[in-house]
């Protein structure tokens, strides 16, 4: 059983499966003992873990018998951690326009380099974007790292990866941070792969581990049923995306100051060119970024019937969602569907209509800050995610609610 | 042209509940699908094929199980079909798992194009792509929704889509591209397809047939480690509104969000 993380006791393991379930890889199964060479046992089954397993150890405190032991893997080629200092954040810019998650970032950032008496530096790339770089001073920035160069232009996954793995391998940061936007998701995970360290995607939460002073990198998996706290012992720097409005902004101070670092660098040939830049969705629906969103769901039941969604989201100056039920259905462009195999949001106020709540709805929405679910099933798995759960007809419900904030 | 498809196995969460008391995932009688996203990364690859010619091969990393997902993908009309599996690469992470797939695309000896959904819906890390065009030193196009090919397949154009739009962007060849859901619809696999795949012989490629090295697969070549697992925090103290006419619901929800001041 090389190198599999987990061991099995085969004198104690008794072949229940108690730890099956609580595998949340699928990695256990059960095997008639006899399969193996084995000393005698008045068991006839015992456990038996496949290279799905992870060694999370989720598995080990189900067992009644203590025959679980997750196996210390010694890891090869780590960084020399105590080279590493400092913690950045990527200041992606559209346009020139530093992106909002930026700040949360950089909020966030703030706290985890005071916690180890460390400083805070933000990475800006781009061209002609220089004004930019001392603005980041107010929210906590000690340090602006700025490429301006032309070929910088406009995003290149190529460009991107190269000038900042470049400052990654000259500067030696600690930890570093970006947005999962669709830029830091396809640019980031080339850069680890390219200084070989670890990555860990849409953090929920991140930490300084008060002992060893490492990131702990808290996220969903299995779309939010499971949260999994991850660490990067012994790659450096230790690097994590965080979506928008996970992280909450601190107010920024004007009075702070810091040190501009221009970075001179040559930036080499593309192999990926882009033609042309459309912004279809500008008046329509930004999910990602809208602050109330309003949803609809299979219970709406014919395409005609999102009209009262529609009026809903007007009065409240919020966007229309919808569940995969509907999009699927045909009555909603696939852009409005929030969820699993859509986007996931983080609403100030989310108002679910008609929506039953399946898993992959819930992954997408359930960080919402408010959540209303309005469903005529009293039984609707949405409701055990709502703040306010009214068990009614939608479309009374909905036109009421309506008409009351027009009054 | 050659064209590799890089897909997963994982638990089909339509019928992943959980368990209100213990708060747990329920697995039981969960079946094992195609990651929804590699199902377009496929379609998009057969329908190249059928356009202009092409030898499709699907390669999968997983356990021994997995190779049921390549079945799917034979019975759909792939050519050949790989599963990427050895004990030895346990406890992969992203950039482990990006390592042996480029390394078995290599030992595939390489690949005009290669193909990966978004993300997968079990991590959703969206890692591997850009993982493998990196190990690789190829260029990376991800989140596309639109394909096509140029000069005679010396190069694609392709819709990347990005947070309110999108951009058209054109490659050199050989690229990797990771697929969103609305590239196409899956095709459903032909009867003559299925009787194939279901006698199919499904090659396995170890981490020596892909000439790994020990220390960048498995937890060995793993930087990150999961350190804890637990349940999400349960949301209490909702608040339910049940037997109201729907006017005093409405009326009682909308005075709710002015007190709290979300509205």
């Amino acid at each position: 059983m090389k190198d599999v993380p987990l061991k099995i006791d085969a004198e104690k393991c008794t072949g229940c499966g108690v730890c099956i379930k609580a595998c949340p890889f699928g990695a256990l199964s059960l095997e008639p003992r006899e399969k193996f060479d084995l000393p005698e046992s008045r068991f006839k089954r015992i456990v038996v873990v496949n290279d799905a397993c992870t060694g999370c150890g989720a598995c080990v405190p189900t067992c009644k018998f203590d025959a679980l032991e997750v196996i210390e893997v010694e890891r090869v080629g780590g960084s020399r951690v105590e080279d590493y200092r400092g913690v950045w954040v990527f200041a992606e810019q559209r346009d020139g326009e530093i992106q909002d998650v930026v700040y949360e970032l950089l909020s966030k950032g703030r706290e985890l380099a005071d916690k180890l008496g460390q400083e805070l530096a933000a990475v800006l790339l781009g061209s002609g974007i220089k004004e930019s770089a001392a603005a980041l001073f107010a929210w906590g920035a000690d340090k602006v790292y700025v490429v301006d160069a032309p070929g910088l232009k406009e995003y290149n996954t190529d460009t991107y990866t190269d000038v900042f793995a470049h400052l990654v391998e000259k500067y030696r940061p600690e930890i570093v941070i970006a947005g999962a936007t669709s830029i830091g998701r396809a640019f980031i995970p080339r850069v680890a792969v390219r200084v070989k360290t670890g990555l860990t995607a849409d953090c929920t939460g991140l930490e300084i581990d008060d002992e060893k002073k490492i990131l702990l990198q808290t996220r969903p998996a299995f779309g939010g049923n499971i949260m999994a706290t991850i660490t990067c012992p012994d790659h450096r720097p230790q690097m994590a995306t965080v979506r928008h409005k996970v992280l909450k902004k601190v107010t920024p101070d004007p009075s702070r100051s810091g040190q501009i670092v221009e970075e001179k660098m040559e930036v080499g040939d593309v192999r990926t060119r882009v033609v042309e830049v459309l912004h279809e969705m500008q008046n329509q629906v930004n999910l990602a970024e809208a602050d109330i969103i309003v949803s609809g769901g299979r219970g709406l039941g014919k395409p005609e019937n999102f009209k009262i969604i529609e009026e809903l989201a007007r009065e409240l100056g919020g966007a229309v969602g919808a569940s995969r039920a509907a999009v699927d259905a045909g009555w909603i462009p696939a852009y409005h569907q929030v969820g699993q195999t859509g986007k996931t949001v983080c609403p100030k106020l989310y108002i679910a209509c008609g929506i039953s709540g399946a898993i992959q709805h819930l992954a997408g929405m359930s960080s919402s800050d408010t959540i209303v679910a309005i469903n005529k099933d009293p039984d609707a798995p949405i409701f055990s995610v709502a703040d306010y759960a009214i068990v009614g007809d939608l479309f009374e419900v909905v036109p009421a609610i309506t008409k009351m904030l027009r009054e | 042209m050659h064209i590799v498809v890089c897909i997963k196995q994982v638990p089909n969460t339509t019928d992943v509940r959980i368990n209100p008391e213990t708060n747990t995932l329920v697995r039981d009688g969960v079946e094992s699908i195609i990651n929804p996203f590699d199902e377009n990364a496929i379609e998009a690859a057969l329908q190249l094929k059928d356009e202009h010619g092409a030898k499709v091969t699907v390669i999968s990393m997983g356990p021994p199980q997995a190779e049921s997902a390549l079945r799917d993908a034979l019975a759909l009309g792939c050519d050949e079909v790989r599963l990427v599996s050895d004990r030895a690469f346990a406890g992969s992470d992203t950039w482990a798992t990006s390592y042996a797939l480029a390394q078995a695309i290599k030992s595939l000896g390489g690949a005009d194009l290669i193909l990966c959904g978004k993300q997968a819906i079990d991590g959703d890390t969206a890692q591997v792509g850009p993982g493998i065009a990196e190990f690789l030193g190829l260029p990376v196009v991800t989140y596309i929704r639109k394909l096509e090919l140029l000069d005679d397949g010396a190069r694609v154009r392709v819709e990347r889509v990005f947070e309110d739009g999108y951009e058209v962007i054109e490659s050199e060849m050989p690229v990797v591209l990771t697929v969103l859901k609305e590239m196409n619809i899956p095709r459903l696999p032909s009867l003559k397809g299925r009787m194939r795949a279901k006698r199919a012989e499904i090659p396995v490629l170890s981490a020596e047939a892909i000439g790994a090295e020990e220390e960048k697969v498995g937890l060995k070549g793993s930087p990150t480690r999961v350190v804890r697992i637990f349940s999400p925090p349960k949301k209490t103290g909702g608040m339910r509104i049940d037997g109201t006419s729907p006017l005093d619901a409405a009326r009682l929800l909308v005075e709710k969000l002015k007190e709290q001041r979300v509205i």
